[in-house]
């Protein structure tokens, strides 16, 4: 019956006619999991596309989708899909300003939200949003003296009762539905410009979700926890596509701060994680185990060392030593086991990391103690679907081979092509970018610059536009040297500065929590983020890990010139509400420049303090000054080594 | 954009000429106000003006000299906490009152105490009455952690929590009871901006979800204005003011306490 799985809806009433009492989604409600079967949620997303469809909603409309991770947010979309219509979901914790352009971009009409904060966002963008009318809640609390707008609760009952009026409207809806009609529109964070509106198709969604489930052997047995932004491709991929491609169960967590928590409640066996996730869970292990007692600090660093020595080999399945083994297995008893029972991954059998580089160390760490840890690559252009590591082929340094159904081509100055099933249809409305960004061949060009190894595998060095060259002609790839710098637990974020100057600067973020332990434990008091950002102490912390890099720096050929010579430690960290990074995380690295240009020339002009004024926004919109004078270091620089070539 | 019709109604508890004094330390000197259903009502006042001890006097722990307070319709010389709480009145308290070694969960536990109906041995057993009770108790006090967005400390001991945390707790505490009347002795001390944003918006969702009435003390002038329906002012344990945040703040006694009068 292929011919009846094409399109989303359809693979749902699939699921609800042949496993109809699996568990299909989750969500811990007033401290209890709450479970709906696919028949259970085939028949709550009937009588939403029912109610949207009373309300008026067509096919061919836009549904803005915006909150946290909640079960009736995901049926939405499959509401919509089933009347023609595209889900357009959003990032929840944009202020109204932000939503505004998305609104107007995509002619709203209708939303469906959260809670009464997204609710008042709706309501403050409504006067400049002509198009917006109808608005619907999912959480009833504190939206009692609210007039316009419409419940959940309230819809669905609407839609039952129409369902009842026009008997087989909803199935003939559903039969409507072609594979190549649009299914989603997800907006690019759009580190340069607005943002643009990617059209996918069921088709390509389907073609990526059935790739990617037969590469990784994922079954309707499997579970994960979606947590991460609806509005992100990934979590399309994984909560929706996957989700009805497969069949297996998705599990919101209770609220943003319960994720680590319901984690370990849930132990999905298949799990997604930005790498700052991994990192930040590192980090706590490594704090926790600074305060533990010392026979476990003894237990933790001998069982470690063996970790790191053949972990990573066992679970590849490579050839190790019997002492190894027999070391590994009681590390396993006594260390490992009970560490990925506290992350929450007793059960994981495949998990990913993307959106930015893993550091080495990271990475080896999760791979060392078991998990199954692998990197996939992909844009928001391609389904997130383009490389995936396959099981026992993990290489650090590549995101892995080219996926079932993908081809990939290196273009002119290195840049990534890719051609399949999974590319998007079109920029929403921008016939000129969909031109500039798919070639006659029907490549799509990723814009990231990259080359396939010997065996085949992709490395991605850095964003092709970002590539540049010092003054002296070397190569200068900002985000590689930025990575290397985050790679330091200490370090969050970092902005390096060389393209058409004689040698490399840079800003650095300092993360508060890591930074902020390691100065209690030495007794060093601080009055707050700024204050600490500037203390001596921290400077040298942050100088050595900048020497570090410089000295890995030497030895990579080409890129010994891009060594950071001088830096200075932000007073503020970046943050997306100043614009100053995407909604993804993203560094805008042209806006820094221009909103910093002053702290670039006292770089560059060799002073050691330099003022500094910036407005900070908060997430209410409100706005505040912070002054700072910062301090500039200079770092030892090292002789270029021949020794490996980059 | 929130549509805040707020259906003050009858006066529920009125205070008619109270005076207390401790020895020789007169307290509170002849002071009459009155509390409508639902409303939030402030009472403010400059340091040892008498606003902790005006809220002791409302709930009971102390008995005032003169005076009489009518609570529904009651009239009484003065109350006992034990009353106080049994007649639908619950608090929290300046200095955060909470078992620091017990659970989040635990600690709002406790504030159903009065609800509980089983006797200690059959809940000692966890059969029958006891077990039906508790599993109630527990649904009611989730609905509460959810409203107060605490879930992700359910299990933290209260100790570990920072200040603003237990304030809220102790809040989810009284709130437990149910109360129809909720006394607040600054919720508000001792927090940064955003915390006290937060807890603003607990206490007026509180008042809108729930219909409790909020009798509260607070420091923070901006707060009370943005908060409050009515506010009462005290200086050196007398009233020197009563009426609608406008009114007060344009009151010239009022403005004397708070900035001081030119000699």
């Amino acid at each position: 019956m292929e011919e009846q799985r094409d399109t989303f809806p359809r693979l749902l009433a699939h699921h609800a006619a042949v496993r109809p009492g699996h568990p299909a989604t989750r969500e811990k409600d007033l401290g209890i999991w709450q479970t709906w079967t696919w028949s259970q949620v085939a028949d709550e997303v009937r009588a939403l596309a029912c109610g949207l469809a009373a309300e008026g909603f067509r096919r061919g409309m836009h549904l803005a989708i915006i909150g946290d991770n909640r079960p009736r947010l995901y049926w939405s979309m499959v509401a919509a899909q089933a009347l023609g219509g595209i889900p357009v979901p959003m990032y929840q914790d944009a202020p109204a300003a932000d939503f505004v352009f998305v609104l107007n971009d995509a002619e709203i009409a209708y939303a469906v939200v959260e809670d009464q904060e997204q609710v008042d966002k709706m309501l403050e963008a409504m006067p400049q949003v002509p198009t917006l009318k109808h608005v619907c809640y999912d959480d009833p609390r504190g939206m009692r003296n609210y007039e316009g707008v419409t419940s959940f609760a309230h819809l669905q009952e609407k839609g039952r009762e129409f369902d009842r009026a026009n008997p087989g409207w909803y199935e003939a809806e559903v039969a409507k539905g072609r594979p190549t009609d649009v299914s989603v529109m997800l907006y690019t964070s759009g580190t340069t410009g607005k943002p643009k509106g990617v059209c996918l198709t069921h088709d390509a969604f389907i073609a990526a979700a059935r790739g990617g489930c037969s590469f990784d052997r994922l079954t309707a047995n499997d579970s994960i926890l979606s947590y991460l932004p609806m509005a992100w491709v990934g979590d399309h991929l994984f909560s929706i596509a996957q989700w009805l491609e497969a069949g297996f169960t998705i599990n919101c967590p209770e609220s943003g701060d319960t994720v680590m928590t319901d984690l370990r409640e849930i132990g999905p066996t298949y799990y997604f994680a930005p790498p700052r996730v991994f990192e930040n869970l590192l980090t706590q292990v490594m704090i926790r185990m600074e305060d533990a007692g010392a026979i476990k600090r003894w237990l933790f660093r001998r069982f470690m060392d063996v970790a790191r020595r053949c972990g990573a080999e066992i679970l590849d399945g490579k050839p190790v030593g019997g002492g190894d083994r027999l070391l590994y297995a009681l590390g396993n008893l006594l260390v490992y086991g009970p560490l990925r029972n506290v992350l929450g991954m007793s059960r994981i059998r495949v998990a990913y990391t993307a959106g930015a580089a893993i550091g080495p160390d990271l990475f080896r760490f999760y791979r060392s103690i078991g998990i199954n840890l692998k990197q996939l690559y992909g844009q928001t252009e391609t389904c997130a679907y383009v490389c995936l590591q396959p099981d026992g082929d993990v290489k650090l340094d590549s995101v892995g081979l080219p996926a079932p159904g993908v081809e990939i081509r290196i273009g002119e100055g290195g840049e990534v092509l890719v051609r399949g099933r999974m590319l998007l249809k079109e920029y929403y409305k921008r016939p000129d970018a969909t031109a500039e960004s798919i070639d006659a061949d029907g490549y799509f060009h990723t814009g990231d610059a990259g080359f396939l190894d010997d065996a085949g595998h992709l490395k991605i060095i850095d964003r092709a536009k970002d590539v540049g060259k010092l003054g002296t002609g070397a190569m200068f790839a900002p985000n590689y040297i930025e990575n290397k710098l985050k790679f330091f637990p200490h370090i969050k974020e970092a902005v390096a500065f060389g393209h058409g100057r004689d040698m490399v600067c840079a800003f650095v973020n300092i993360d508060a929590g890591s930074v902020g332990n390691w100065a209690e434990r030495r007794g060093l008091a601080y009055s707050g983020y700024t204050d600490l950002a500037q203390k001596s102490e921290v400077y040298q912390l942050i100088r050595e890990c900048v020497e570090k890099v410089n000295a890995e720096l030497a030895t990579e050929g080409d890129l010994a010139a891009s060594q950071v010579h001088r830096f200075l430690i932000l007073h503020k960290e970046l943050d997306p509400d100043d614009d100053e990074l995407t909604r993804t995380r993203k560094v805008r690295r042209g806006f820094v420049a221009e909103k910093y240009a002053v702290l670039i020339d006292a770089l560059y002009g060799g002073k050691a303090v330099q003022h500094i004024e910036t407005l900070v926004r908060f997430e209410d919109g409100r706005t505040n000054m912070v002054a700072a004078d910062l301090k500039i270091d200079d770092a030892k620089t090292f002789p270029a080594a021949h020794g490996k070539a980059a | 954009m929130t549509a805040t019709t707020r259906r003050a109604g009858d006066v529920i508890l009125k205070l008619d000429n109270i005076s207390l004094s401790f020895g020789g330390v007169k307290a509170l000197t002849d002071i009459s106000f009155d509390v409508r259903e639902h409303e939030v009502r402030a009472i403010i006042g400059p340091n040892g003006a008498g606003k902790s001890s005006m809220l002791n006097v409302i709930n009971g722990v102390y008995h005032p000299q003169a005076g009489t307070i009518t609570f529904r319709g009651e009239v009484r010389r003065d109350m006992n906490p034990h009353r106080a709480a049994a007649s639908g009145i619950a608090r929290t308290f300046q200095n955060i009152a909470l078992f620091r070694g017990m659970s989040v969960l635990d600690n709002i536990m406790t504030g159903r105490n009065l609800k509980m109906k089983a006797h200690f041995l059959e809940q000692a057993i966890w059969f029958g009455r006891a077990r039906r009770e508790e599993l109630e108790h527990r649904a009611k006090v989730e609905e509460i952690i959810d409203f107060l967005e605490i879930q992700h400390i359910r299990k933290t001991p209260v100790g570990r929590l920072p200040y603003g945390l237990q304030k809220r707790v102790e809040l989810a505490r009284a709130l437990a009871a149910e109360p129809s009347m909720l006394l607040l002795d600054e919720p508000m001390a001792g927090m940064n901006v955003e915390e006290k944003q937060d807890m603003c918006r607990f206490v007026l969702d509180v008042n809108e979800q729930y219909g409790t009435t909020i009798v509260l003390i607070e420091h923070d002038m901006g707060v009370v204005m943005d908060i409050s329906d009515r506010v009462v002012v005290l200086d050196y344990g007398k009233k020197i003011g009563d009426g609608t945040p406008d009114e007060v703040r344009s009151n010239k006694t009022v403005i004397d306490a708070y900035l001081g009068v030119a000699h």
